[in-house]
């Protein structure tokens, strides 16, 4: 086996292999923490963690859970994206072209969706975790703000996500989800003191997210944009901000 | 220690030899976040990515037929996660289910930090240290968000109507609807006064249920707790709790005693 580790430390003592990998494979102490500091997904980490921390019990892992969800939707997201398109006309023969013709469609299509379902009860019991361990209290206060934020990013992700397969489902779940948009105080034409403010069907908060009077070919296109391009980036920003808290702030944990 | 070593080592010209102090004890029980943390996660997501797979397998996401805007569905039904909501419709106008509770429920939740000062249960699985509130978040969150999810889902069905697991859904099913207003209930019948007696007793409702909240902190935690509470705590707190056992009152009243409204108004209803 000598001509194998001559062949091993000949390609890993060049300068390419170098220059892409700086550390070796030891389990070394130092090894332990460049493995985690040298690189750029894992320095989300601290490169050391209290004990009780890495535990299951103490985690239930569900914020990695909603995080390996939102990855799970992106990555068969941006596979639909290539066979989908958001027009009236075209949008629900392509959801039969996707399930029916496309390599993998319709698995790609059930992850997506489950992986949605899924993110929403993985971040409600994620927050009910971190209720539970009080691990909102100082100094994560504002985090657990942000986390509140992400919740919400989380349901109008799923949401404006639903209009997308322009089937009877969609179409009408969103109109009734959207119903409290046309009931807003003020801002609604069914709401209370709409007549004094002289909001209508087509002049009123709901309109604008539509983008007319009721769900329609421009919603469509409006919640596409939504769903693939807006609600996802501000999600990683908030989501980024997330990360770097409990990056700073450390794990919650019993007073040592 | 230090001085007269570095001071001996100035004198010498040798080298400084200061021991460093470990960190040993309870200060420290940190391990390596690799392996220990990161070979956690990766089982986990593994785990969970191969349950994704299999499920979606098993599982195909649904499909009707082409939207169509001129044939409403009966029912039709928000996603599941909006049906608590879309169920609170039937006790409050939309724009109290549909904009000012969902309103409240968040804002209630960002402020959850903020309004809780006690040190105690930072990090750790404690019921003692936090009954109230835990007890708080558990009905807040599982009895009353979660049932409602549950009840909007699988017992609504055509006509927002109540049916059970066993009962088919029919959409011909004749429903009395025999719900009054709480001031005619109680023998009031002219409008004005009727929207006046419903806006009292909201009122009341609240002022209350503030007094008496505050009585029952006061009596459980003292006045000394109060105190370092402060009132803008305290009336946040109360104001959002009155509001959650409100939806829960309401509940009762309109499954109990077929009560529609508290108050109305021409503008608002209650």
């Amino acid at each position: 086996m000598s001509w194998w580790t001559d062949v091993k430390q000949q390609i890993t003592e060049s300068p390419v292999w170098q220059s892409i990998f700086r550390h070796g494979y030891d389990d070394t102490p130092r090894n332990r923490i460049l493995m985690v500091s040298g690189n750029v997904w894992l320095h989300l980490h601290p490169s050391k963690v209290r004990r009780h921390a890495t535990r299951m019990r103490f985690t239930w892992c569900m914020g990695g859970i909603t995080f390996l969800m939102f990855l799970i939707t992106v990555v068969t997201g941006v596979y639909l994206m290539f066979y989908y398109r958001p027009v009236a006309q075209y949008a629900y023969a392509d959801m039969k072209y996707l399930e029916f013709d496309m390599p993998f469609g319709m698995l790609m299509r059930n992850m997506h969706r489950w992986a949605a379902h899924g993110m929403v009860i993985a971040v409600w019991l994620h927050m009910f975790r971190v209720f539970l361990t009080g691990s909102y209290k100082p100094p994560r206060e504002f985090n657990w703000v942000v986390g509140v934020i992400l919740l919400v990013l989380t349901l109008l992700l799923s949401f404006t996500g639903y209009l997308l397969p322009w089937d009877q489902l969609a179409i009408w779940a969103v109109t009734v989800g959207s119903n409290m948009g046309r009931a807003t105080p003020l801002l609604g034409h069914e709401g209370p003191f709409a007549e004094f403010v002289g909001v209508n069907a087509l002049y009123d908060v709901r309109a604008f997210l539509f983008g007319g009077g009721e769900v329609g070919p421009h919603t469509l296109l409006r919640f596409y944009i939504l769903h693939c391009v807006f609600i996802p980036l501000v999600t990683s920003l908030f989501l980024a901000v997330h990360f770097w808290r409990i990056r700073r702030d450390g794990f919650s944990g019993p007073a040592l | 220690m230090a001085t007269s070593a570095a001071a001996k080592a100035g004198q010498t010209g040798k080298r400084i030899e200061v021991s460093i102090k470990k960190a040993i004890g309870p200060g420290d029980d940190k391990v390596h976040t690799w392996p220990h943390l990161v070979r956690a996660e990766f089982i986990c997501a593994l785990l969970v990515l191969f349950g994704m797979i299999v499920w979606a397998l098993m599982l195909d996401a649904p499909l009707e037929e082409p939207a169509n805007t001129s044939r409403t569905p009966n029912p039709s039904k928000a996603p599941w996660y909006f049906l608590g909501l879309q169920e609170m419709l039937v006790f409050f106008d939309p724009w109290h289910a549909g904009v000012v509770l969902p309103s409240f429920i968040i804002i209630g939740l960002m402020v959850i930090p903020y309004i809780d000062i006690n040190p105690k249960g930072n990090g750790y699985y404690c019921f003692r240290d936090r009954k109230w509130e835990l007890l708080t978040f558990i009905f807040g969150f599982h009895i009353l968000w979660v049932s409602l999810i549950i009840i909007g889902t699988l017992l609504r069905g055509p006509g927002w109507n109540w049916f059970w697991p066993w009962e088919k859904w029919d959409p011909h099913r004749v429903e009395a609807l025999t719900s009054v207003n709480l001031p005619y209930l109680l023998g009031l019948r002219d409008y004005f006064w009727s929207a006046v007696f419903g806006g009292v007793l909201v009122v009341i409702f609240f002022v209350v249920g503030t007094i008496a909240m505050y009585g029952w902190v006061v009596w459980l935690k003292g006045e000394e707790f109060m105190e370092r509470w402060g009132m803008t705590r305290f009336f946040i707190t109360s104001f959002l709790f009155l509001n959650m056992v409100a939806v829960l009152i309401k509940m009762l009243m309109r499954h109990m005693f077929n009560i529609k409204y508290v108050m109305e108004t021409p503008w608002i209803n209650i």
